[in-house]
């Protein structure tokens, strides 16, 4: 047998690209891919100059589950449980996104108090999402005690969501037509105690560390992004808003019962680090005030329409934007009027948001890319389905 | 930077680090809120999501409701349920040794194995929901540790008779 000639082989495009200059003199960097502060597998290739960034490149594929052609070989109902696993930080958006599109496919009507009980699900999920970000964000930045709080808070969150969900974290909770089931009797009076607590912890993170000025040292001014790079890049959520743009699906193309309550989108125009950061932490009050909305007006009835057991919904294709906690969550299904779908195909916030990390990180230190890296908020699996 | 401007950053600092003491200090005065497990457990755990377990009749709680329909199996994303029924003998073989199949079998209702596997299991619920005599439900069993994974396929028959017994 002839002997294989790896010198055959095409070379790895990174390592072409990030050959050494002609001066020799520039250090290659790989930040993961199992380094703390890029949560998850996310590899980083840095090319440096002493201490400043040269040039970044984020390499992906280290988790790589192909949800989407998963969801070509299984049934319209197997496949909700992997949304639960694209973004299992707010694994409810991907829910009604995934739910959301199908029944706009099949023309399911989810009654009122399921968009309900849909609305408060989701919201609370975003708040435990932005709890875990801002821990993590500022364990990544050296502060260990913020992760504690947060913890603190979210665990009575996630006792509401496990008594309704009957999970912490990978809920597979939505069905096609509504919830998969009823709220306990007590959700409502929990979620309003919940919500009253949080805005009493408020101050409280506020003097801990957003007045610190250890935290705003490390992420003011850096990162700073303008609203053109982040449309250019198709950033969304608190990326796009921390640039000054108060873009919200929620608000831009109201889904649900969206549209009945009265919320504010916080913006912030500074475009750094900092202002992601104040965008999240408003939208722990954004959410609240939502939350507050969605169950104290739950309305009676059904929590579920009746969808069949064996879904087949007729030939075409539909869409459904939702807001999830790191921006706009798109999911994209085109029907062959068969069981299964013949293709899905799904819209990750944090790709575009991460992509714009190559311009933002070019010329700043080191240390500035952590703060960067974790402004933006990424959960891995999102970006590498 | 002027010594004005060096004087007004130590004073900012200084006060960021009384604040931060003072928060953490009375942190430090409050009750412990973690669960010391395992000289504490949980309790909220009734609508916990476990492995799936079968539901007894109501005359008869060692015998499930199931009538093996294989619905079930069908519908699990992660094919962790195996249901085995006796197979109907053919004409002129009945005196053969009883033979078990997967679900559904004609002439077959009652199931002779249900085994999980919850090391596979994404308990999404889509087993209970296609039941139609709701045989499956949650248990609400959140310590479940192993050096095996073989020891994580549960017999769900064995386990309600056990159940059964202890009631
Ligand atoms: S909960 Fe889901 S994954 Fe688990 S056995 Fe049932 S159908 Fe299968
Ligand atoms: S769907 Fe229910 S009745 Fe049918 S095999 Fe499964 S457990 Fe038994």
């Amino acid at each position: 047998m002839q002997a294989f000639d790896t010198a055959q082989l095409p070379r790895d495009p990174s390592s072409v690209r990030f050959e050494p200059g002609p001066t020799e003199d520039k250090l290659i960097l790989s930040m993961g891919p199992q380094h703390p502060s890029t949560h998850g597998v996310l590899r980083i290739l840095l090319e440096l100059d002493g201490e400043y960034i040269v040039r970044a490149e984020p390499v992906l594929g280290y988790i790589h589950r192909m949800h989407e052609w998963m969801a070509e070989q299984k049934t319209y109902f197997q496949f909700m449980p992997n949304m639960g696993r694209v973004d299992y930080l707010h694994a409810m958006a991907w829910n009604w996104a995934y739910a959301g599109a199908v029944e706009r496919l099949a023309g399911i009507e989810v009654p009122e108090r399921g968009e309900h009980i849909r609305v408060a699900v989701t919201e609370l999920n975003r708040i435990s999402s932005h709890l875990l970000w801002w821990g993590a964000y500022l364990l990544d930045l050296g502060a260990f005690t913020p992760i504690m709080y947060a913890f603190d808070d979210r665990e009575i969150l996630l006792d509401i969501l496990q008594a309704v969900t009957g999970s912490r974290l990978t809920y597979s909770y939505f069905t096609f037509g509504g919830v998969y089931n009823d709220v306990p009797g007590d959700f409502a009076p929990r979620c309003l105690a919940f919500t009253k607590h949080l805005r009493s912890r408020l101050p409280m993170y506020r003097d801990l560390v957003t007045d610190n000025v250890i935290l705003r040292g490390r992420c003011e001014g850096i990162g700073e992004m303008d609203v053109d790079l982040a449309r250019r890049y198709g950033a969304t959520g608190p990326v796009i808003r921390g640039s000054g743009a108060p873009v919200d699906t929620r608000r831009a193309e109201p889904y649900s019962v969206y549209g009945k309550f009265d919320f504010r989108i916080p913006a912030y125009s500074q475009g750094d680090a900092m202002a992601r950061y104040m965008v999240r932490m408003d939208e722990l009050e954004t959410s609240c005030d939502i939350i507050d909305q969605a169950v104290s007006e739950l309305p009676d009835g059904p929590c579920s329409a009746k969808a069949p057991k064996t879904l087949k919904p007729p030939k075409g294709e539909a869409c459904y934007a939702v807001e999830g906690a790191r921006g706009k969550i798109l999911v994209h299904v085109r029907s062959d009027g068969g069981p299964k779908p013949y293709r899905v195909k799904l819209r990750a916030p944090g790709f575009s948001n991460l992509s714009v990390f190559c311009e933002l990180a070019r010329g700043t230190l080191l240390a500035d890319a952590v703060s960067i890296l974790g402004s933006l908020d990424l959960v891995i699996p999102e970006i590498d389905r | 930077m002027s010594v004005s401007e060096l004087f007004e950053e130590a004073c900012t600092g200084l006060k960021s680090l009384f604040v931060g003491l003072g928060i953490t200090g009375k942190a430090f005065c409050q009750p412990q809120v973690t669960v010391i497990y395992p000289k504490q457990e949980v309790d909220n755990l009734s609508t916990f999501r476990g492995h799936v377990e079968l539901v007894g009749k109501e005359d008869d709680p060692s015998v499930p409701r199931c009538v093996a329909c294989g619905a079930c199996v069908k519908a699990c994303p992660s094919d962790c349920l195996t249901i085995l029924c006796p197979v109907p003998a053919k004409e002129g073989q009945e005196d053969a040794p009883m033979a078990m199949g997967p679900a559904p079998q004609k002439g077959s209702k009652t199931p002779g194995a249900v085994i999980v596997d919850f090391s596979l299991c994404s308990l999404c619920g889509q087993c209970a929901k296609t039941c139609p005599v709701d045989s499956l439900r949650f248990s609400d069993n959140p310590y479940m540790v192993a050096l095996d994974r073989k020891e994580f396929r549960i017999d769900l028959m064995a386990r309600l008779k056990r159940q059964a017994e202890e009631e």
